[in-house]
């Protein structure tokens, strides 16, 4: 139990983050970046194996992450600070002339964590992929995880590698996606059309999780479960809300891309609990 | 003639040969086709080494992504197919997952060009090179037979970072050394000459050999640089070879907005203008034909060649 309420901490920190991040660039993409704040702090401090100390691009003996859906720098920018790969001080510079806080991540600026540049959708299950295919050839046991968006998931690429990574048995690789149903454009299950990707990828021969995305608990089994997943890569389906702990940016497409105003930053934050100290 | 062709042999066949030859030397060599293992010639290298090998199914854009997640791990991935769908179809891929993230892949690029024949035009790209050269941390290697295009696939084994390496389908004039060392970014005179400077690169060398061979009966003295490495450009051989000659021909197998013909013009204009004459398939799409009749209707055979070099000169 204290683990999860430590994880509920943290996450609520990460989602002051974002919103006093977004603010201050004044551009960014709040409403996913919160959607995926629980599954990423999950996914880095309580199942990942890393250490920021000693990481390289090359991922030796270490696991590692790539973020398929690029938009959502600013959670992963904050889960990143966080855990130690970069000072906090440094999410203030998200978005300005010069940062290794790109608007979408890249590696060129030599921010540390950062494996692949993303932002342009569906190619990151690729990449990881391929680091796993990589791992498995050192034999090192370490696992890939990459998030995905379910917009995303229109991506035709999404499928290449869908049935790549199936027919070639990657059973450390997994995937989380977000399935918060909004799009800039509207509703993924109207503007792309599909409602659930599970069946999709369970005939493409994924191992296929389903989880409360906001349920701390409940992640963490889907973690576990996934681990012990032999012969088949595992998607992890995590149903979430867009803009989850903001009152006003739930449930809608509308803050996919746009940042609060100061007064609404104001508001966001008094529902979201200051836990680490903010940067 | 200094140079004898030892016999027809495709440029693909090099790549095969090439690729087998890096993985024995180097354990972090690995292959990766899209559905085209023979059309590459990767056979040996996969009846070698079966587990570095990656099937990857007709998704190009998938495979360039696992070859990028490869390369972080330290392997040396080349990633094959015919060259219209390793550059065209996966643009966006190769500029975000390698040229942006600067990762060490190897784009093996086949039936590149017209001379790729019956197919026709959807699989006969004339732009690759254009889309490859824009790319940031891009090498690009266009090699002219089968002999230089084995050496330049161990080359670009041994080179850290992204490389693009072009090749093509039909049996060639196989003319350079077979055990020649392949610098990358060094281009290569083939003919040494003072009237004309003949720039060319891939197939178009062996044609440009010809001109200058027709062009010697002629009493013109041409200058053959054979641009294996399109990017970096080399042109410091390139300013002391129109020093010396006074004019340009550029040819290639490739349309003209932003081939090599663009390239060396770039450099001229800034440094040392002279005239320049270009040779290649302009701007249009290709059709079904035999190789030879193919590179005789666009205007990119040794008599084109030689054509192109007499008005060079005659602009002087």
């Amino acid at each position: 139990m204290a683990q999860v309420e430590n994880l509920q901490k943290i996450a609520s920190q990460v989602r002051r983050d974002i919103i006093r991040m977004v603010t201050a660039a004044g551009s960014g993409h709040p409403g996913g970046s919160l959607s995926s704040a629980d599954i990423m702090t999950v996914l880095f401090n309580a199942v990942m194996d890393h250490d920021p100390k000693t990481w390289t691009r090359s991922a030796k003996n270490q696991d590692a992450f790539i973020l398929s859906a690029g938009h959502l720098g600013p959670v992963y920018y904050s889960i990143l600070s966080r855990c130690g790969y970069f000072p906090t001080e440094e999410m203030a510079t998200l978005r300005k002339f010069g940062t290794r806080l790109q608007g979408h991540p890249c590696t060129e600026k030599g921010l540390p964590g950062i494996f692949q540049p993303s932002g342009s959708l569906g190619q990151g299950l690729s990449a990881a992929a391929g680091i796993a295919l990589g791992k498995k050839l050192d034999k090192d046991p370490h696992y890939v995880y990459t998030l995905l968006g379910d917009g995303e998931c229109e991506e035709g690429q999404i499928w290449e590698a869908a049935i790549f990574a199936a027919n070639h048995h990657i059973d450390n690789l997994i995937a989380i996606q977000d399935h918060n149903n909004q799009q800039i454009d509207g509703q993924v299950s109207n503007v792309g059309g599909v409602t659930t990707y599970g069946p999709i990828f369970e005939a493409c021969g994924w191992n296929v999780i389903t989880v409360d995305g906001h349920d701390i608990e409940a992640l963490l089994a889907a973690f576990a479960a996934a681990k012990k997943c032999q012969g088949k890569p595992t998607v992890i389906i995590a149903e979430t809300v867009m803009g989850k702990g903001v009152d006003f940016m739930e449930g809608t497409c509308k803050w996919h891309g746009k940042t609060p105003s100061e007064e609404q930053a104001q508001q966001a934050l008094a529902q979201l609990e200051e836990t680490l100290g903010d940067y | 003639m200094k140079y004898t062709d030892t016999g027809k042999k495709d440029t693909r066949g090099g790549f095969g040969a090439g690729l087998y030859e890096a993985a024995v030397k180097n354990p972090n060599v690995v292959g990766l086709t899209a559905d085209l293992t023979g059309s590459l010639k990767m056979e040996k290298f996969v009846e070698a080494y079966p587990e570095r090998f990656y099937q990857c199914g007709i998704g190009e854009a998938n495979m360039i992504g696992v070859a990028a997640g490869m390369a972080l791990t330290g392997k040396i991935p080349f990633a094959g197919s015919f060259a219209e769908f390793v550059t065209g179809r996966v643009y966006d891929q190769i500029r975000q997952e390698v040229a942006y993230g600067n990762t060490n892949v190897k784009i093996a690029s086949s039936h590149a060009g017209i001379t790729l024949g019956e197919d026709g035009a959807t699989h006969q790209t004339m732009e690759d090179i254009a889309l490859m050269r824009a790319l940031p941390n891009m090498v690009v290697i266009n090699p002219c037979d089968f002999n230089q295009t084995k050496a330049a696939t161990i080359a670009a084994a041994e080179y850290v970072g992204p490389v693009y390496l072009r090749f093509g389908r039909p049996g060639v004039p196989n003319f350079t050394p077979e055990d020649q060392k392949f610098e990358i970014g060094k281009a290569i005179v083939m003919e040494e000459g003072k009237d004309v400077s003949i720039i060319c690169t891939g197939h178009l060398v062996w044609e440009s050999l010809k001109a200058a061979d027709i062009l010697a009966e002629e009493g013109i003295k041409a200058e053959v640089i054979d641009i294996a490495t399109i990017k970096p450009l080399d042109t410091e051989a390139i300013l002391a070879s129109v020093k010396k000659c006074g004019c340009v021909v550029v040819a290639e197998e490739h349309n003209n907005a932003g081939g090599l013909g663009e390239a060396v013009c770039g450099v001229l204009a800034t440094t040392a203008p002279a005239p320049v004459e270009l040779v290649n398939g302009g701007d249009g799409f290709g059709q079904s034909g035999a190789p030879a009749e193919l590179l005789k209707a666009y205007g990119l055979d040794a008599e084109h060649v030689a054509a192109a070099a007499r008005k060079a000169i005659a602009r002087k």
